[in-house]
């Protein structure tokens, strides 16, 4: 077990490096660095001061030494510009040239600096990362008991009428996607055309003071989003599990319908959900950019669209490797998981 | 003039769909009549939710047709600004209508002052295009790399089963803010992209001729040049561009692709195709094994030949069915890009983008935002349900 997690986690650091390279080269593309000097600098900058303004922060370098200066394995630039400053990677606003570090990447704790935001990334991406995570904590909340419990209902008597109803009802969901049923709550149950005002249309407010009337739509908009596709997954792991032996001899041996449900059937039926739960993870992402931008909720998701719509590097690259991160662990938490649910299988 | 009542919207939308009606009566009359011929596609008549779904994707793909290609359906032009009818409620009359003009908004106007009705009925023409266009494409890429990946294993298998997982980690949203913006397009990379990813159709259908026909190699030689050489003009003139980074092939570009247009195009096969080579790398692992495939080994026929006439064949159950989710799921990528304004020209009617536009103004003016939700939602239900009924029945026989 031990050498599986080494493996996997060696794999995950492979992968996260492949995937910030990968961020990297892209926003470095020189059309991107222009449109970045331009929106830092000015609009009307000619090509030659754009030049100069790229060279003299150490974006014009070639590209893997600058990978390995923002991982931290290789000294931060130091260039004095054609103005006659001298700006280093590693020399923060209000920084003397001498106090500041020679290494300062990744692996020095030291995420860079937002230029949209004007902030340190660490610090920021930490507090837009709570703020999405109490967001996902009453998504999981909402999603994952109504979902299995849709699904247990629905499998436990396989082509019932409860079962086609319900069946259809996930259907239904999956196939609305975040940026339609919000829309739809959003005129349904707070636009003065329809006259219910019962929630606020925008969960601004939820970033301090979360409640109820403000926070329930943003919340129900991701949660309906994943939770048919888990009944879908429930239903079918718990349709299996009843029509298996163990279950007919329970039967016969006369243990009423509700125990059987609940002490012999749902044990069994619950490890297939569980790794789909888990994997549900980096679709969640998704919503979680669309509904936050819907409900204008300033966490994580919007920090990624403005990140990228303003081509702050650095910020992006902290983006993606966070987000990566979270996808990999949810991945080996499932596989894990699966092994300590289901003694069947072994990993090796 | 009066504003029309909601009966008479609907009613004269239901008169005005008069063409998909006649189609869809057509199409299902000669069907059912004829199903028990028709395989798997006649069988899906018997299952209620299977021809649910069909129905109402059917209805999207014949109103795409009538509102792209024959220009019958929209009231107005979807994309003409009249002053006055701005936010106007549904079935407001069209101001300073003139001879020839359809007398109303009969879903409103949007905050540009656009039909709606209109803008929903022609970004149907959008979707039903690119939405199955670009998910056959994945389909490709991933056959073509999943069925090799299964069959040989080992050191390919690792590397593109890594390579796959590696797209799969990336948000789908970074990855689209990350290669649909015109910045990226100015470098150039999708149409790399492109060409990397366009010439795996090629590919597969060569193999695909040559392990059929490789004992008749006259009769080969001739289908391998007309469908080689005919993919080949459409992928050169796919790829090729005036203006841009891949321009070597202007002399024999047959047709242009707006540069979005394009960008947006890979990226959603870019996105698609590795969940597909995982689910065919699965499959293919799976019949690999059985009787049928050592038989082939033992006659002595080829990898490819027994790859793609014995192993493909005999997937082609999860594979239809897959390939009905990810037209829907498609569906929602698209939608998702034109929600963040993403590679689409924001002025053309592509539902993604309108929900995009109605949505600033949503609590007051609900009426923009709301049709084009409900058309791509009831679409993918469709597609959903078609792939559920198509499921059902595939797995009887």
């Amino acid at each position: 077990m031990g050498q599986f997690i080494l493996r996997r986690v060696g794999l995950m650091l492979i992968t996260s490096i492949c995937l910030t390279f990968i961020v990297f080269f892209l926003t470095n593309l020189f059309p991107n660095l222009e449109k970045l000097a331009k929106t830092q600098g000015n609009f009307r900058m000619s090509e030659a001061e754009v030049t100069s303004f790229l060279e003299d922060r150490g974006y014009l370098q070639p590209l893997p030494i600058k990978y390995a200066q923002w991982l931290g394995v290789l000294p931060g630039y130091v260039i004095e510009g054609k103005d006659g400053t001298v700006r280093g990677k590693c020399i923060k606003p209000g920084m003397l040239q001498e106090d500041a570090a020679r290494f300062c990447g990744v692996l020095q704790g030291d995420w860079g600096y937002s230029t949209v935001f004007k902030d340190d990334i660490g610090k920021l991406v930490l507090i837009r990362l709570s703020l999405t995570g109490k967001l996902m904590f009453w998504v999981m909340l909402l999603m994952i008991p109504s979902a299995l419990i849709i699904g247990i209902l629905a499998g436990m008597r396989e082509g019932s009428r409860t079962d086609r109803t319900l069946s259809t009802i996930s259907i239904t969901t999956t196939a609305t996607p975040e940026y339609v049923s919000g829309v739809i709550f959003i005129a349904v149950f707070s636009s003065t055309a329809f006259g219910l005002k019962w929630f606020k249309g925008t969960a601004a407010k939820a970033m301090e003071d979360a409640n109820f009337e403000n926070f329930f739509l943003p919340v129900l908009t991701i949660a309906l989003y994943g939770m048919g596709y888990i009944a879908r997954m429930t239903r079918a792991s718990m349709a299996e599990v009843m029509t298996a032996q163990y279950i007919r001899t329970a039967r016969l041996k006369g243990v009423s319908f509700a125990n059987i449900v609940i002490k012999h059937a749902l044990r069994n039926a619950l490890i297939a959900p569980f790794t789909v739960i888990m994997l549900q993870f980096p679709w969640l992402l998704n919503g979680v950019v669309i509904v936050e931008t819907l409900f204008n909720y300033k966490g994580f998701g919007w920090v990624l669209v403005q990140a990228a719509g303003n081509n702050d590097i650095e910020l992006l690259l902290a983006v993606s490797a966070v987000s990566v991160v979270v996808v990999l662990l949810t991945q080996l938490i499932s596989d894990i998981g699966y092994v300590y649910l289901n003694p069947r299988i072994s990993v090796t | 003039m009066e504003a029309l009542t909601w009966a008479e919207i609907l009613s004269r939308m239901f008169y005005q769909l008069t063409p998909v009606w006649i189609s869809m009566i057509a199409l299902f009359t000669i069907s059912i009549y004829y199903k028990r011929n028709l395989g798997l596609y006649g069988k899906l008549f018997d299952s209620k939710i299977g021809t649910l779904g069909f129905a109402i994707v059917m209805f999207w793909v014949f109103v795409g047709f009538f509102a792209g290609a024959l220009d019958m359906i929209s009231t107005h032009d979807p994309l003409a600004q009249v002053s006055g009818m701005k936010n106007k409620i549904p079935g407001t009359p069209f101001r300073g209508a003139e001879e020839g003009d359809y007398a109303f908004y009969l879903l409103g106007g949007d905050h540009l002052a656009r039909d709606v009705f209109s803008r929903v009925m022609d970004g149907a023409s959008i979707i039903i295009v690119i939405a199955p266009l670009a998910t056959l494409f994945a389909f490709m890429v991933g056959i073509t790399l999943g069925l090799p990946a299964g069959y040989f294993g080992g050191k390919l298998d690792t590397l593109l089963s890594f390579l796959a997982n590696l797209i799969l980690a990336f948000p789908v949203i970074l990855l689209f803010y990350l290669l649909v913006t015109p910045e990226i397009r100015m470098t150039g990379l999708p149409q790399y992209m492109a060409i990397f990813l366009f010439s795996f159709p090629i590919l597969f259908f060569a193999v695909l001729i040559n392990t059929r026909y490789y004992i008749e190699p006259q009769k080969r030689n001739v289908l391998m040049l007309i469908v080689v050489g005919f993919l080949s003009y459409l992928y050169l003139s796919l790829i090729n561009e005036p203006g841009t980074k891949v321009t070597i092939f202007n002399a024999i570009d047959g047709f242009d692709v707006p540069g979005g247009l394009l960008t947006v195009f890979v990226s959603v096969v870019f996105v698609n195709s590795p969940t597909v080579f995982r689910i065919v790398r699965g499959l293919t692992l799976d019949i690999k094994t059985r009787d049928y495939v050592s038989a082939a080994q033992t006659r002595g026929e080829g990898a490819w030949y027994i790859m793609l006439w014995e192993i493909l064949p005999n997937a082609r159950g999860p594979l239809i069915v897959d390939f009905c989710l990810r037209i829907g799921y498609t569906t929602i990528l698209l939608g998702t890009l034109g929600f963040f304004g993403l590679g689409l020209d924001p002025e053309s009617p592509n539902w993604g983008a309108t929900i995009n536009e109605g949505r600033k103004l949503l609590s007051i003016y609900p009426h923009p935002a709301l049709p084009p939700a409900f058309a791509l939602l009831s679409l993918v239900l469709g597609l959903n349900l078609l792939a559920d009924g198509l499921r059902e029945e595939s797995l009887k026989d």
